[in-house]
């Protein structure tokens, strides 16, 4: 192979591939997610997020996804550009950032690069080494993550916030129940982890509080997001008969699509859905993240910062604090049917009804919360839940 | 609306439903494969290829319908042949990587499958959440009263032209003088080149041609089942496509059969699981690998190397 006319010997490739690698290392070239960066200054201020002379407060949101999945991630998104328009506001956002050490990067760029003072890191996996990490080496940055693994001890600049959505998937339970004619309910979750499993018993305990012989079968794909697997599950129930199909995985798009395509009712999950399913969706818990992020904002305004105490390390909290809601209800959701949720939902908000009371049995028949003995839905109890609930088909192992 | 249970019979009819929708992306990938590891190349990208004709098929799709005024029923072919002409790119940048002098086609593979991932995922963003208009089926079910079986049997017109190729392919290796040349390419690339072929030209029209294959085999995946764009739509189907043409043995035919039967072994964990079988799911889910290395085992035999192989597969062009 002699015909090559431009040869470039081997070794000056190499220079010059580390050259330009090292030259984009130390220059961080890629890491302009801002359009003007700000004065780094604004970090080594006393108190972070106090809004002297007048500066934007800078928050940094991270996702572990797109942000326009029709899931989780958009929950998200959705309340950060609730916060964005108000003013003394800035946002940056960085998708698709993975829960591995490319957060810590990402978190330290956000606050050196872009002058973040508050860092929200919205997956379940950023918390424990990364956050903790990156919070001591910038102490005068707050760290918001979502989850429920704030503890006591941990530094006084890391803070957390959660929703808990049982009393939203209860409500959905019970549309569902009321909209099924078959009383056969599917449900296509990831793994049998607490949370899939506090989605699915709430849901099967407000349906059952509405049709008491109302049954459900469970498939769990495997994993967070497979969309082969998740519309081989929906089709699979939709074959057996299921004719409402309730959902827990990242991204409930590919479920709800193909129950459209059944002709099955579908309640959704993490965000609003209804524009994929328009005859079949019935509702779906949604996360308001906005209520909490305002909060939150407002907390900075006044120059309340989680370092000097004003701003609480934990807040968690459910329908009657707005964390969570029902998304729009497709037209298969009839005006008694809304009624009664209207009714439901009221109870749930005042504390007159709660969603685990028990006796409550498992699907083996065991009782896992005993007679006249009732749970909130933020009681630590909760989070050990390993079990189905009665009517449910399934196995946790 | 909704169908009588189907009961036990709702498992056989499942696998069925999993082997015609599930099986065309392994289908395109590996006759795409195919194609070129007869030449004596191996192309590992075809994972990044899949992602980027998924991803560019539902945009082009996506774009022609709502932004260009193009009707929906010719919207998504348009989107099926960038997806090909994507491939056909990304081929390009393989064939040509990989034929310059002491370069290891297997790196550049791994290459590619960054690069056509991160390509995809980058123009992607924008197209997660719209609907783009889907292929159209042919519904063979319409005698069945049961809606679970006319569903079933909505196959997608892609599928059954890739159906269709895996024999043509495999008479064209047999039986035709451009099919003799790309053996004799693979093979033997030294008698390749006393006959006066010109090796380069049949491994980069092999490659371009494997990776124009797998580009439509990602239009499959988001234009027909599950019929979205999102990240992780391929879950590895590309790779498994890859190796499933070594299971194949190299025989276009075979890859037919190994495609079906992989979208089927897909569809097994969920059919089971809605029967109320949920003892074992982790061993279904894993079945199609297990089902594969069965297969090997029972298959190998330590007295013969692998029969089919070309024989210039895995060396390196000096």
């Amino acid at each position: 192979m002699s015909n090559r006319y431009i040869y470039v010997p081997r070794r000056q490739v190499i220079r010059g591939l580390l050259a330009t690698a090292a030259f984009g290392a130390t220059s961080k070239l890629w890491t302009g997610c801002s359009s003007s960066p700000t004065d780094t200054a604004s970090t080594s201020g006393t108190s972070g997020a106090s809004p002297d002379a007048g500066k934007p407060i800078t928050i940094g949101f991270i996702y572990n996804a797109p942000k326009a999945d029709y899931g989780w991630n958009q929950a998200h998104a959705v309340g950060a550009a609730a916060i964005a328009s108000m003013p003394g506001i800035k946002i940056i956002e960085q998708e698709s950032v993975p829960e591995t050490k490319e957060v810590q990067e990402v978190m330290r760029n956000m606050i050196d690069q872009d002058g973040a003072t508050v860092v929200i890191a919205t997956s379940f996996g950023y918390f424990d080494p990364h956050v903790l990490e990156v919070a001591k080496a910038y102490p005068d940055v707050q760290f918001l993550h979502c989850g429920t693994l704030w503890k006591e001890g941990l530094a006084k600049n890391i803070g957390s916030f959660f929703a808990l959505v049982d009393e939203g998937q209860y409500l959905a339970g019970r549309i569902a129940a009321q909209a099924s004619k078959g009383g056969k309910i599917g449900f296509v979750g990831a793994k049998p982890i607490n949370p899939v499993l506090r989605n699915i018993n709430s849901f099967m305990l407000g349906a059952r509080s509405v049709k008491p012989d109302i049954k459900m079968q469970v498939i769990f794909t495997g994993d967070w997001s497979l969309p082969v697997k998740e519309a081989d599950a929906t089709n699979s129930l939709a074959d057996q008969g299921f004719d409402v199909i309730a959902v827990h995985v990242d991204s409930p798009k590919v479920v709800i699509e193909t129950a459209e395509k059944r002709g099955l009712l579908s309640s959704g999950f993490h965000s609003d859905q209804s524009a994929l399913a328009p005859k079949g969706y019935l509702t779906g818990t949604v996360y308001n993240w906005g209520t909490i992020y305002k909060n939150y904002v407002e907390l900075f305004k006044a120059g309340k910062t989680l370092i000097n105490g004003g701003v609480k390390p934990q807040y968690i909290g459910g329908i009657a604090e707005d964390y969570i809601g029902l998304a729009t209800f497709g037209p298969a959701v009839t005006e008694p049917i809304k009624k009664d949720v209207e009714a439901a939902k009221a109870k749930l908000v005042d504390g007159s009804a709660v969603v685990y009371k028990g006796a409550i049995k498992d699907n083996a028949g065991a009782v896992k919360i005993p007679a006249g003995k009732t749970y909130k839905v933020t009681a630590p109890e909760l989070t050990k839940m390993d079990w189905l609930a009665e009517g449910v088909s399934g196995k946790t192992s | 609306m909704a169908a009588e249970a189907l009961g036990w019979w709702g498992v056989p009819l499942g696998i069925l439903a999993g082997t015609l929708r599930g099986s065309a992306p392994f289908l395109f990938v590996s006759l795409g494969e195919c194609l070129t590891e007869k030449s004596g190349k191996i192309n590992l990208g075809l994972e990044g290829t899949l992602l980027t004709g998924a991803m560019s098929a539902y945009a082009i799709s996506y774009l022609a319908s709502d932004k260009w005024g193009i009707p929906t029923s010719v919207s998504p072919w348009l989107g099926v042949l960038v997806a090909g002409c994507a491939g056909m790119i990304l081929g390009f940048i393989h064939a040509w990587l990989s034929q310059q002098p002491k370069v290891n086609d297997i790196a550049v593979g791994i290459a590619m499958i960054i690069f056509g991932s991160g390509i995809a995922f980058y123009f992607g963003k924008a197209f997660i959440q719209p609907k783009a208009p889907q292929l159209p089926t042919i519904d063979l079910g319409n005698w069945s009263a049961m809606p679970a079986v006319q569903s079933a049997l909505k196959i997608s017109p892609l599928f059954i032209f890739g159906v269709l190729l895996a024999p043509l392919m495999a008479w064209f290796f047999k039986s035709t003088r451009w099919g003799l040349f790309v053996r004799a390419v693979g093979d033997s690339p030294d008698a390749a080149l006393a006959m006066g072929v010109s090796i380069k030209r049949v491994r980069m029209l092999c490659i371009i041609a494997g990776s124009f294959l797998a580009g439509i085999g990602g239009a499959c995946l988001s234009l027909y089942y599950p019929g979205l764009w999102s990240e992780s739509i391929s879950s590895g189907q590309g790779l498994m496509a890859v190796a499933l043409v070594i299971f194949a043995r190299w025989n276009p035919v075979q890859c037919l059969w190994a495609s079906l039967f992989f979208g089927g072994a897909q569809a097994i964990g969920p059919a089971l699981q809605s029967v109320g079988v949920d003892q074992g799911r982790y061993l279904f889910n894993a079945m199609p690998y297990i089902l594969t290395l069965l297969i090997m085992i029972i298959t190998c035999s330590p007295k013969k190397t692998l029969s089919g192989a070309p024989g210039a597969l895995g060396t390196i062009n000096g």
